[in-house]
């Protein structure tokens, strides 16, 4: 890169906020998703709003494309970043500004981690979006992704509980999207923001809704003799009018791994629940004993009740380490993301059987199954010739799976860089392309994240109207990617 | 005068948006016309095009408690339908017998249910649009749960028929209650409501909706609602109880959780408005409301939901006396963080106040969304806010 583009950067943030050694660049050079890796040109690492503006106007002049980052636990590898382009690190912004009780509303500015919101707010409230990589993950890739996690059922997603945002926009310019109260006038790009994978701008602070604390939250374990059994009891939970704040399932080779792992002492079985009621203390009673009688018609054969907070962290520790615990079972895994309308489980389930017979790998499951979200967990040996392009193609098998069964190719993951060649087989090209539009209106110099979500970029200038292939496309000049 | 078109399919909405455009006449999407004054009266209308006759419920999955419609559907038609199953979506909107699954959404009219199952927004998981160059986008999905492409559901709620025609939407639907149980609060003066209000939203009750009535001739009101199985009905009022022992308990009123669509009846002149405050700043804007119909001796009400989203509505005096009592109150709103939207009001009235309020330094981005989608500026032109 340019000296003297580094040297106004290092004028911006100062020399500890500027990385461009190899050996300092390697750390950035892929995500959660370890698949992808490519060097950036640079990391810059602002520690202010106006940092931040000044660090995008330079990018903006230049045209040099730049990704966000968080904490890098993404799974898509929408943090991948871009060649000579730089990584914006937002993790020196990890202020909690404002801590508002009384109007159940927290200000953060982006690189603060997900569950130090719940800290911040404890013990009367909590952040509900926990994805299970809480610990470590940083609001604004919650932000980017709209990250869900096991609460989702009940809570919403990350839009959900974000009311307002501070947003630099790839030109530079500051925008303030939604607000502390509801319904300002307006389009709602808040919600049209949350989700966008870091293509619409970076946000530098952000309007948070924390929830009351239940009265009563207990969470009950139940073990089937295969997932269909457990899925048949989730189903009817479901039709009885319950609504869990969480239903997870994990089949027998995800028990295992995560017995292996962090040994949560879960029955060995072929199918495992986890439903966690919360609510009122009478409320939650009342219904335990309706999930219960559903489980055991369903055929589960032991059932056990956590109820206190030591006892619930012991049943979740397992669910929540399901996918880290597969190193303990293959020495490598590729998870996927997809969603399926709950009803078409067992179709589902056992076509992904037939599939991972037929490539001769191994898939653990692992599901927010009220949701209906899969994570299923594709393993193979990257040593052995060959299994990593099968693995792979197992993986995308399963996506198309449940795109056919009537759903979608990510639930919680993002597209990101991995899954941005299989958006046309969910949508068709004017729906890319209405989307793509709207991107325009954000970012027409393609400069935010500019290589992701979307499988072919429309150039901003194209005349806009039903999609046509741009001119030089037809002549050949451009192509599609 | 404009005409009316009732297109009949996606397709024959696309035709006759791809034609107006090319013709540069201005198109105005309408479904049950119940909210067609909300606003600002577009700058043109050549064409209504009215959804009417897109009605049907594609497909309820109750399984997956998910429910396909027709934008043109009314409220209580889906409801009805998706009855039959047990479910219903979990949302309240305003005279639910004419206003459509469209209309709702274009203007995002959100009822009391919001406390407990959020918005539109959050109830909308996929979006079928129309834009005026007659493309055909969908965005969102089938699914509860997904994250892949732009939510642009989110985008065309609340849009009020400036970026493009609703034609169809899919929802994440909520069981039928098996229970529900209303409990009303009364009091001489405003505040200990208020109080109690937001002691219930500090409380780890689980109601599902509640609203603060309020108005210069009528006794105030605190209803709180809840659902749920006997056992826990019972328990949790018992613990509201416990909390209001410093407040009336009255009976509630005929279809309380309506009592929002009373704002629309009156005389004229008058002015319907909508507010929202930080939920500690609903009583300093009912005490603003009262204090600003005081002296030109203005009639008034509000309905408030404890999220800080209430409706009011001014009667009585001149237009002169409606626009003072606006400006003082949106500048009350405003200086708390909050905003205010005239809904209903006279041409005149709406002619000298700004009926949106400032959309902050959004605008310029607004705009290029409108341009992008819309770049003809056929769909709804001026409605909204900024003169989008």
């Amino acid at each position: 890169m340019d000296t003297r583009i580094l040297d106004r950067f290092r004028a911006i943030v100062g020399g500890d906020g500027l990385l461009t050694e190899p050996e300092q660049l390697r750390t950035y050079e892929c995500d959660g998703l370890t698949n992808f890796r490519v060097l950036p040109s640079a990391v810059v690492l602002p520690t202010s709003t106006e940092q931040v503006q000044a660090v995008v106007r330079v990018c903006h002049e230049a045209r040099i494309p730049f990704v966000a980052r968080g904490s890098g636990t993404g799974l898509s590898g929408g943090a991948l970043p871009i060649e000579h382009g730089i990584v914006i690190s937002l993790t020196r912004m990890n202020r909690i500004l404002e801590v508002d009780i009384s109007n159940a509303r927290v200000v953060v500015e982006p690189g603060v981690l997900n569950l130090s919101v719940t800290q911040a707010v404890w013990p009367h409230y909590f952040y509900a979006p926990d994805p299970s990589s809480q610990q470590v993950c940083s609001i604004g890739g919650n932000v980017a992704e709209n990250s869900g996690g096991a609460h989702c059922l009940k809570y919403g997603f990350t839009t959900t509980h974000v009311l307002g945002l501070e947003v630099v926009l790839p030109d530079g310019s500051l925008v303030h999207l939604g607000g502390p109260t509801l319904d300002r006038p307006g389009y709602d790009l808040c919600g049209v923001f949350v989700g966008s994978e870091g293509t619409l701008g970076i946000a530098t602070k952000v309007i948070l809704r924390v929830v009351r604390r239940p009265a009563l939250i207990q969470t009950l374990l139940a073990a089937f003799h295969s997932t269909n059994e457990a899925g048949a009891a989730v189903s009817g939970i479901i039709a009885a009018g319950v609504l869990p704040a969480a239903i997870e399932m994990m089949d027998n080779l995800a028990i295992r791994a995560a017995e292996a792992a962090v040994h949560p002492n879960y029955p060995d079985c072929g199918g495992l629940l986890l439903v966690e009621l919360d609510g009122p203390a009478a409320e939650v009673a009342a219904l335990m004993v309706q999930v219960r009688a559903i489980c055991t018609s369903c055929g589960a054969w032991e059932i056990r009740l956590a109820q206190s907070e030591e006892e619930r962290a012991a049943v979740w520790k397992g669910r929540k380490a399901a996918f880290a615990a597969m190193g303990r079972i293959s020495p490598n895994y590729i998870v996927q993301d997809g969603v399926i309308p709950r009803t078409a489980l067992p179709e589902v389930m056992s076509e992904i059987e037939r599939l991972s017979g037929q490539a001769g790998l191994r898939v653990a499951n692992v599901f927010h199954a009220g949701d209906g979200n899969l994570h299923p967990l594709v393993l193979y040996d990257a040593r052995i010739e060959g299994q990593e392009g099968r693995a792979e193609r197992l993986a995308f098998s399963i996506l198309e799976l449940c795109v056919k069964a009537g759903g979608s190719i990510t639930g919680e993951h993002g597209v990101g860089e991995e899954k941005k060649a299989f958006m046309p087989v969910m949508f068709a090209e004017p729906d890319l392309d209405t989307m793509q539009r709207v991107r325009c209106a954000f970012d027409p110099e393609r400069l935010s994240n500019p290589t992701k979500v979307f499988p072919r970029p429309r150039l901003c200038a194209e005349k806009t109207g039903p999609y046509q292939p741009h001119p030089l496309e037809t002549a050949g000049i451009a192509q599609l990617f | 005068m404009a005409s009316v078109v009732e297109p009949g399919s996606v397709d024959e909405v696309a035709t006759l948006l791809r034609d107006a455009s090319r013709d540069g006449l201005a198109v105005i999407p309408r479904g049950g016309g119940t909210k067609l004054d909300w606003g600002r009266p577009p700058r043109r209308a050549d064409l209504v095009l009215s959804t009417v006759r897109l009605d049907r419920v594609l497909e309820h999955a109750w399984g997956d408690m998910t429910a396909t419609v027709e934008a043109g559907c009314t409220v209580a038609r889906l409801q009805h339908a998706l009855a039959e199953h047990g479910q219903r979506l979990a949302c309240d909107p305003l005279w639910p017998e004419r206003a459509t699954i469209g209309g709702i959404l274009a203007a995002n009219d959100n009822g009391p249910l919001r406390a407990r199952f959020g918005a539109l927004r959050d109830l909308i998981i996929g979006v079928t649009l129309v834009l005026a160059d007659g493309t055909v986008a969908k965005s969102g999905g089938k699914v509860v749960k997904n994250v892949a492409g732009y939510d642009l559901p989110k985008l065309a709620t609340g849009s009020f028929g400036t970026l493009a025609v609703i034609t169809q939407a899919v929802f994440r639907l909520h069981p039928l209650p098996h229970e529900t149980r209303t409990l009303t609060f009364t009091a001489p003066r405003l505040e200990p409501l208020c109080e109690l209000a937001l002691a219930i939203q500090h409380s780890q009750l689980a109601f599902v909706s509640l609203q603060v009535r309020a108005g210069r001739s009528a006794e105030p009101g605190l209803d709180v609602g809840f659902e749920g199985t006997r056992a826990g009905l019972d328990s949790q009022q018992d613990e509201l109880l416990r909390l209001a022992a410093d407040v009336a308990r009255v009976d509630p009123p005929a279809a309380v959780w309506r009592t929002r669509e009373e704002l629309w009846q009156g005389t004229d002149p008058a002015v319907v408005g909508t507010f929202s405050a930080l939920p500690t700043d609903v009583r300093a804007f009912c005490t603003e409301l009262r204090d600003a119909c005081t002296a030109p001796s203005l009639d008034w009400r509000a309905v408030v939901q404890g999220l800080g989203v209430g409706h009011f509505r001014l009667e009585g005096a001149t237009s002169d006396t409606l626009v003072t009592a606006l400006q003082r109150l949106r500048a009350a709103a405003e200086r708390r963080g909050g905003t205010l939207v005239v809904l209903r009001g006279s041409e005149d009235v709406k002619a000298r106040f700004d009926v949106w309020g400032s959309p902050g330094d959004a605008l310029p981005l607004f705009q290029r969304v409108k341009q992008q989608l819309d770049p003809g500026g056929t769909l709804s032109p001026g409605r909204f806010v900024g003169g989008l």
